[in-house]
């Protein structure tokens, strides 16, 4: 007997740290207290990407959305909407300043158009009964009683998917070098090593719809002759891993992994393999060394895993978004996923939308979406009216887009030829108030520390660049710093050994592409107008503006802030560390940053 | 082998497939420049120093790591390729200390070559060092992280070549170093002190100890009676520190140079080494004739290879010879037979080893047996490496010099000694004597060429009176793990064991390719040293160890036979089962 209605809560991270654990039992409480328990069935979900709003609770048929539950709230929801049947106005997300519809969609989402999230916020990701109700394991039923291997290549060909980790190598290609290349054994590897500072795609994606990825793997599997597969996932992600872990259990026990799945003589089964929190681990050769149980350090490609991988074996290596859109492709053509996107970029990208900007969140749209869309109709704009300044993205390895470019299209090829990437989806929203130097050293600094240190070019270029890069926001840079940056880019970008040594310099070179006067502000005239460079930023109080509140000498943490009430008070520039903390405290603009 | 037609800096020729683009480039005679690729390894990618265009592509590609494909188009040097590779080597030379006046490796760093090809004036870039002590735990080693260019080819030597995995990487990005496993000293890891590390080391982040001090403190010591033997392989390869050909014979040469730095006895490594024979081949026959003793037997002449089985196979210890190895017999010989016959009160010699090996230098200390002469018997080894340093610190023209011959009586030596030196020797030497010691026959035909050469493990029969020998040789500590399987598998399973006679030596192409040798040993130069050993051999008047009168003369003399009591107490060492770490 199906439920009459269901509520859906978020289970994902940011949601689970604003309590959505205790929404689900209070919520499961006050339903068995009202006497609801077998007409509703409470159930925890992965993202709905609304992460800016959460904790996010769903309530269906209704289609409500409720953003911002606390545990307290629990009892409203079932008193009020499920039993009276009336929605709760002061939890209904609310965007009426943008737009007029208030309650039952979500217009950020309007935008968007969700393949590989399809099934998040969507389905108990550890019911796999979910999964299938929603046609899941009906691609892989396709493939193995009515598709040849070459078929699934050609309907991959046509639908134009390409490698979804940042690369955007076109994935038909991958799995036919595989399938062609002979060898008695070969492998099918999923990479979940998510590390983008700030990214979250791959995460939920398998948090919230996990069965999508042990399909698409057993898909591979059939179509280039491999029965056996790895998931390299992060052991920071213990809310996935344990998803997997179900979905992969209950898979076998379907007999949809394991021995003779279906009944097709087909064999495919899955382990998972954690990584220990080396961002290099993601790229695809240092990702095998690591599962053979090595350094994860990279290899010379070619040879290309897809040739000699895993123990040397042809391996198929895709990352978690591009094998969430296999089945999709498999049930509903290659013809229809081409229809998305660009001439060159098809389907859709999943981006944690980040930094700046009112909607943070996780989204997904077709490519060939403008960035201006993505920020500021699907974002909601900058945070506190301030003004635009950049949008990053492709993370470390990616670079900064100003304003002037928001009109592209957001594709491979169009980042690409903007100095940025990409990348596996990263997208942080950058404002007036964020200093270029200080963006590009806090690139850099993750980089050197993420570098497995095996080349030269990547292991001393990035150390080196890092150096000037402190050097100038400390004012202490020479101008010629400028063409040893680039000319260590340069190199880095040439003879580094892998995709991350050469994509190092990309924020530095994009930063000094669109924002090289910053640079030389900070060189010549020791200023950061931003105001994010310590070392270069005074704060002082105008004595004109300050009504003597001293607000700001009670939060300052250093105590260095004095004065009598009511009348101005005086920083002592010998102790204050420029945390700015009395900057942001001041209600009366009176603390002045220089 | 498929050829395939490609352009190297626009000139076409054709190629065998499977070529790295750094080979084929040699063929057309461009010079493409390396840090990290050495032709025993597989090429690791590390430096960056090999990068080149190939027409299509807008990346710049490594030359030693990629295979040559039909139809390339590449162009190894022009301005932009060249500006790259120097902006790399400026960026190494920013993280590298610099001081080459004080370095190991002053005159022969592949870095300071490089830097010297390409005119390097100026740093662009501020200095920025690893601060981490040395390790100067060992006898032998000495591991300096600061020079190091994190080139890998230590790691991958005696992780690849010699299965040991005493080096890894340690951290990472620019704080990533070379370290001992596990992070712990040199000298409490699985290190068998072979100095492979050392040989493949581009610059002076691995290097030998040196004990010159040592040495030329007892050189100036009036009181002491100074005595020097010199090792096989040694004499292939001092000329190469002098411009001489790889392999070119200067024993005449290096006796006078030894005498000229003062030492007042010079005698023969490759004398003990047919005293080993002695002892060996009789061990040999008494296992194999007369059943005494487990077989297969196994050489145990190799310091390293006696560390790596006492730490990876002790179980295998029974199978050892318990001969020791002959610059320890020569050393306790000195210290008693010689010292008797000359009236020298052994407490006042002083005995040097000059040897191709970094491992003797532990060896000297190694167990109580190491002492049979009531002092150490052997007081200092210098490596080949320190020794042609102190040939040039003395003014001695090396190439110029008179030949001149060993002292007597431990210096007279048979081409059966001499070929201790390479691969294979310790066992056609033996077999060349055992044969004697079963028919009483000495043999026609002294050549068993199945044991030369530099194919990684050699096997062959070998009919001694109608019956069949079974031996296997050995070299490169990596190729001994499937033999030493192959015999375990027969003992577990009752069969009769694969092997009688294994030799094993930890280098590859056994002691000519040795961790103390002069630096830049290949296969090539390998062949070469041990061509000049063999050649030594064939030259030589008497090529059979028991032949040599002067070994006749110490067993009658001295030792009374092979394996006497007294053979035993002098010649013959003890095994121990070593943990793989000490703490």
């Amino acid at each position: 007997m199906p439920y009459k209605r269901y509520v859906v809560i978020c289970n994902a991270d940011k949601c689970k740290q604003k309590k959505s654990n205790e929404i689900y039992e209070f919520i499961n409480k006050e339903l068995i207290a009202q006497g609801l328990k077998e007409e509703v069935q409470v159930v925890k979900c992965g993202c709905f990407g609304f992460c800016s709003e959460g904790p996010i609770v769903k309530i269906l048929p209704d289609e409500t959305i409720y953003c911002h539950v606390k545990p307290e709230d629990a009892k409203d929801i079932v008193q009020t909407h499920l039993l009276k049947n009336q929605v709760l106005k002061n939890l209904v997300y609310d965007n009426s300043q943008s737009r007029k519809n208030i309650g039952f969609k979500y217009d950020n989402y309007r935008k968007q158009l969700r393949i590989v999230l399809r099934n998040c916020g969507v389905i108990d990701p550890e019911n796999i009964y979910d999964y299938i109700a929603r046609d899941g394991y009906k691609a892989l039923e396709k493939a193995l009683f009515e598709l040849k291997p070459d078929n699934i290549i050609e309907e991959l060909k046509i639908s134009g998917l390409r490698g979804r980790g940042g690369a955007g190598y076109p994935t038909w290609k991958k799995w036919q070098i595989t399938k062609e290349t002979a060898s008695d054994i070969k492998y099918v590897v999923c990479n979940a090593d998510e590390g983008d500072p700030g990214a979250y795609m791959d995460r939920s994606t398998i948090e919230g719809d996990p069965h999508s990825i042990i399909e698409a793997m057993a898909i591979c599997g059939y179509t280039v002759g491999a029965s056996y597969g790895y998931i390299y996932i992060r052991a920071e992600y213990p809310l996935a891993i344990k998803r997997l872990e179900i979905a992969i259990n209950q898979a076998r026990e379907l007999g949809l992994l394991g021995k003779n799945i279906l009944g097709s003589g087909f064999d495919f089964d899955i382990e998972l393999r954690y990584g220990a929190g080396a961002y290099v681990c993601g790229e695809e050769t240092a990702l095998i060394a690591s599962i053979e149980g090595n350094r994860g350090m990279p290899k010379p490609r070619p040879p290309f895993p897809s040739t000699k991988g895993l123990w040397g074996k042809p391996t198929v290596i895709n990352n978690v978004e591009t094998w969430a859109n296999v089945p999709v492709i498999l049930t509903r053509g290659g013809k229809w996923f081409a229809s998305i996107g660009t001439d060159t970029s098809k389907g859709t990208k999943v981006f944690a939308l980040t930094g700046k900007v009112n909607n943070s969140g996780l989204v997904e749209v077709p490519m060939g979406t403008t960035l201006r869309e993505l920020v500021f109709d699907i974002g909601g704009g900058i945070k506190g009216g301030k003004k635009f300044k950049a949008v990053q993205t492709g993370g470390p390895s990616g670079g900064v887009i100003p304003e002037e470019y928001l009109d592209t299209p957001i594709g491979y090829e169009n980042l690409q030829q903007l100095g940025a990437i990409m990348g596996s989806g990263g997208l942080i929203v950058m404002d007036e108030d964020d200093c270029m130097v200080d963006i590009s050293k806090f690139y850099l600094q993750f980089a050197v520390d993420e570098s497995c240190g095996k080349c030269a070019p990547c292991r001393i270029g990035g150390k080196q660049l890092l150096e000037m890069l402190n050097k100038i926001s400390q004012g202490k840079g020479d101008i010629e710093d400028i063409d040893n940056m680039k000319r260590i880019c340069f190199a880095m970008q040439k003879a580094s050994l892998c995709g991350l040594g050469q994509n190092t310099p990309n924020p530095v070179l994009s930063t000094l592409k669109y924002f090289e006067e910053e640079y030389i502000e900070h060189i010549k005239d020791k200023k950061c107008k931003a105001g994010k460079c310590r070392d270069l930023v005074t704060f002082t109080i105008d004595p004109t503006k300050c009504v003597g509140c001293g607000l700001c000498a009670i939060k300052c943490p250093v105590n260095c802030i004095s004065g009598e009430k009511q009348k101005p008070y005086t920083i002592d520039q010998s102790k204050c560390i420029k945390c700015g903390t009395c900057y942001e405290v001041c209600k009366f603009g009176a603390v002045i940053r220089k | 082998m498929n050829m395939v037609n490609i352009k190297i800096n626009g000139i076409p020729f054709k190629v065998k497939e499977n070529t790295t683009i750094l080979e084929a480039a040699k063929l057309v005679q461009v010079k493409i420049p390396t840090l990290c690729n050495h032709p025993d390894l597989p090429p690791s990618a590390a430096c960056g120093m090999c990068i080149v265009k190939v027409k299509g592509s807008p990346k710049m590609i490594r030359a030693c790591a990629t295979f040559v494909e039909e139809g390339m188009d590449i162009i190894t040097h022009d301005p932009e390729i060249v500006e790259v590779r120097k902006t790399v080597l400026e960026l190494i030379l920013s993280s590298h200390p610099n001081d080459c006046l004080q370095c190991p490796r002053n005159g022969n760093c592949e870095l300071q070559k490089l830097a010297g090809d390409f005119g390097i004036r100026d740093v662009a870039f501020p200095q920025i060092l690893v601060n981490h002590p040395a390790d100067k735990s060992t006898q032998s080693l000495e591991l300096n992280p600061e020079k190091c260019v994190k080139c890998g080819r230590c790691v991958e030597v005696c992780q690849i070549m010699q299965n040991v995995w005493a080096i890894e990487f340690i951290g990472r990005g620019f704080n990533m170093r070379i370290a001992p496993s596990a992070d712990t000293f040199l000298n409490d890891s699985p290190c068998v002190k072979c100095g492979q590390c050392t040989a493949h080391c581009p610059v002076g982040a691995l290097y030998e100890k040196d004990d010159t001090p040592m040495v030329w403190k007892g050189l100036r010591d009036p009181e002491k009676h100074k005595v020097v033997q010199i090792a096989p392989a040694t004499r292939v390869a001092v000329g190469e520190a002098f411009g001489l050909e790889p392999g070119t014979l200067t024993t005449g040469k290096i006796y006078t140079a030894l005498r000229r730095l003062g030492f007042d006895a010079v005698f023969d490594t490759n004398f003990g080494a047919d005293l080993t024979i002695m002892e060996e081949a009789s061990e040999f026959v008494e296992r194999f004739i007369h059943k005494k003793g487990p077989l297969p037997l196994i050489t145990s002449c190799c310091p390293g290879w006696v560390d790596y089985l006492e730490k990876f196979y002790p179980e295998m210890i029974p199978h050892f010879s318990t001969a020791k190895s002959p610059h320890q017999m020569v050393g306790v010989l000195s210290k008693t037979y010689y010292a008797q016959k000359n009236k020298i009160d052994p407490a006042k010699i002083f005995m040097v080893s000059i040897m191709p090996c970094t491992a003797k230098k532990y060896e000297i200390t190694r167990t109580e047996e190491m002492f049979a002469s009531g002092y150490q018997d052997i007081d200092v080894v210098l490596t080949t490496r320190e020794f042609t340093r102190m040939i040039k610190a003395a003014g001695i023209d090396f190439l110029n010099l008179p030949d001149s011959e060993a002292d007597l009586i431990l210096g007279e030596y048979t081409g059966a000694g001499t070929i201790f030196g390479a691969t294979g020797g310790v066992m056609e030497a033996a077999l060349r004597t055992a044969y004697y010691f079963i028919t009483k026959k000495e043999l026609r035909d002294v050549d068993f060429v199945e044991t030369r050469g530099l194919e990684g493990i050699k096997t062959g029969k070998i009919n001694i009176n109608g019956t069949e020998v079974r031996i296997a040789v050995a070299h490169g500590l990596a190729n001994v793990e499937q033999i030493l399987l192959e015999v375990k598998a027969a003992q577990q399973t009752g069969k009769e064991v694969p092997y009688h006679f294994i030799e094993v030596m930890a280098c590859r192409g056994g002691c000519v390719g040795g961790g103390g040798q002069p630096y830049g040993a290949t296969d090539e130069i390998r062949k070469k040293r041990a061509m000049g050993i063999y050649e030594d051999d064939r030259s030589s008047e008497i090529r059979c160890s028991h032949q040599n009168p002067y070994i006749k003369a110490l067993y009658d003399e001295f030792l009374g036979s092979p394996l006497s009591e007294k053979a035993h107490k002098l010649l013959h060492t003890k095994y121990h089962e070593r943990p793989l770490y000490n703490k």
